[in-house]
């Protein structure tokens, strides 16, 4: 733990629910500055609707989120959107804006530090163009900084978009399934580089992940979650093979998913 | 390139060279409207004084309508009128489903990236052209000589200029669907009309869709004007109010018109609901 620059995440009795499923379901947990938290799961487990209720991209149904003494679920207007710009996000598909050059999408992370009616005529400071080149100098992309994102590969373009993430100058650095669209090469590379950023930055990272290898090797902290619950949190050693044994024994079983769903449904019918 | 710096430079060079290119194609776009505002005698001065006759004449076709009785004098014509308005929708459905048909089945072959080859997509592309860029009037008068006048030259008219602009949208809309379904689909070994068919039109229907009610209203319209030259409906009415000075008539088959383009935006927009994301009918 790195102390309190900015003080903690807390999470407390986060829910959200779709239709009749609860994505995530009376959700409580308190992240440290500085910490790389890898959060682990099935697909549908609600990981992704978790990162997104902290940036506030969704919007919870119950709960709240606050970061230190900013009450998040409270922002309106443009607090929201600076506290979007202090929790970076980064995306399975990347999500880059394929017909701009690299340098550009990295560049649009400065949009909520520039003046709107510049940058909507294509005017950026200097500073920031310089800004965006040195992001991409860190993610060793600077040589393909004028090609078009969508030219790139899978590995170069989710490095483009941390470098965006990176210029936001955030506090936070959401990833939502950061390589699960990567091969194994390109995905240690990039969880080298979040851990990189982690370290040397001071920037809190929550990474959802597919491969629990990966979240060992590279996070301080494990959150596994099941049908919108968190069921396991705490050090990766304390992730020990019975409590491996558990998790993958409960996401394997077909009956407890099936009473959820009945569950889910009652409540949101009543 | 070493340094941020070094990479800055190079960047910023290369929005130059856009921002030329750009400026460039404002300055042939500038050049294009004086040379079009002089040709076409745009001239400020008289539009701003011509403005209040567009008014005069409007009020004109709209009598003092003080009861009921003044309404239903207006629109005296009306059993006549909506009848002439069915034909004339009756044309303007007609030439929009065959126009849609022919441009849906040719808009696969002009898509750049579902040709089979560089000939199939330029043959079909300069068919298309050919069908939109002669005046429906010419294509009408061509088919009134050929058939004998009645509604059906009037179909054919717009039905061959329907295809050609619709083909074009179409095609487009084809090229930018995604690819992804087009390689599973060959992979399966599915046939060109095939991967077509499940793989680019269930993508491209809700546009064709959309596309297919603008042009169904424009139809309208155009069925009412090419009734000036004898194809029945309610434009040859219509015409004849105008040479006559009916203004009265003229104001109430407009209005007419107006209604029925309304209604056909509104029942449009319930189907494009049924056809996209979530809507009731898969394609």
């Amino acid at each position: 733990m790195l102390g309190d620059r900015h003080g903690e995440l807390r999470l407390e009795g986060l829910g959200k629910t779709f239709g009749a499923v609860k994505a995530v379901d009376d959700v409580s947990l308190e992240i440290d500055s500085g910490e790389m938290v890898g959060v682990i799961g099935a697909s549908g487990a609600g990981k992704s609707t978790l990162l997104k209720l902290i940036n506030r991209l969704i919007e919870p149904d119950d709960g709240s989120v606050t970061c230190g003494p900013l009450d998040v679920s409270d922002l309106r207007g443009k607090a929201l959107l600076e506290w979007r710009a202090d929790c970076a996000m980064i995306f399975q598909h990347f999500n880059l804006v394929e017909r701009l050059d690299a340098a550009t999408n990295v560049l649009l992370g400065r949009l909520r530090r520039s003046p709107s009616w510049l940058s909507l005529v294509g005017w950026f400071s200097r500073e920031d163009r310089l800004r965006a080149a040195r992001a991409l100098e860190r993610v060793e992309l600077l040589d393909f900084g004028l090609q078009r994102a969508g030219r790139l590969s899978g590995g170069q373009q989710q490095r483009v978009a941390i470098a965006r993430a990176l210029v936001q100058e955030p506090r936070i650095l959401l990833a939502d399934e950061p390589v699960s669209a990567l091969d194994p090469r390109s995905a240690a590379a990039v969880m080298e580089l979040l851990h990189k950023i982690n370290r040397e930055d001071d920037i809190t990272v929550l990474a959802n992940l597919h491969d629990l290898e990966l979240a060992r090797r590279y996070c301080d902290r494990i959150v596994a979650m099941r049908a919108g619950r968190v069921v396991f949190d705490g050090s990766p050693g304390r992730l020990d093979a019975a409590a491996i044994e558990r998790l993958y024994r409960r996401e394997g079983d077909a009956p407890p998913a099936a009473a959820d769903w009945t569950d889910a449904r009652k409540t949101t019918v009543a | 390139m070493r340094s941020a710096e070094d990479f800055d430079s190079a960047w910023e060079q290369a929005r130059r060279d856009k921002r030329r290119t750009l400026a460039a194609g404002g300055a042939i776009v500038a050049a294009l409207f004086a040379v079009s505002a002089w040709r076409s005698e745009l001239d400020p001065v008289r539009l701003a004084e011509g403005l209040p006759g567009i008014v005069d004449y409007l009020r004109q076709t709209i009598p003092a309508l003080r009861s009921a009785a003044d309404l239903r004098e207006w629109f005296w014509g009306l059993d006549r009128w909506l009848l002439l308005l069915a034909e004339t929708l009756a044309i303007a459905f007609l030439a929009t489903l065959l126009g849609t048909a022919v441009a849906a089945l040719l808009s696969f072959s002009a898509a750049r990236n579902l040709a089979r080859s560089r000939w199939e997509r330029t043959l079909t592309r300069r068919a298309l052209e050919l069908a939109r860029t002669v005046p429906v009037l010419v294509f009408a008068l061509i088919f009134v000589v050929a058939f004998g006048g009645g509604p059906l030259a009037g179909v054919l008219a717009l039905a061959v200029h329907s295809a050609g602009s619709l083909g074009k949208l179409f095609s487009e809309v084809n090229e930018n669907a995604g690819m992804g379904p087009v390689d599973s689909l060959r992979a399966t070994g599915a046939g060109w009309a095939q991967t077509a068919r499940y793989a680019v039109l269930p993508q491209s229907l809700p546009s064709f869709l959309s596309y297919s009610m603008l042009r169904f209203e424009i139809n309208v319209r155009s069925a009412s004007v090419i009734g000036f030259v004898g194809v029945g409906g309610i434009g040859q009415e219509l015409y004849y109010a105008i040479r006559q000075f009916l203004y009265h008539d003229v104001g109430a088959i407009l209005a007419l018109i107006v209604l029925t383009v309304t209604a056909i935006d509104l029942v449009g927009e319930k189907l494009r609901g049924l056809v996209s994301d979530g809507g009731a009918i898969a394609p």
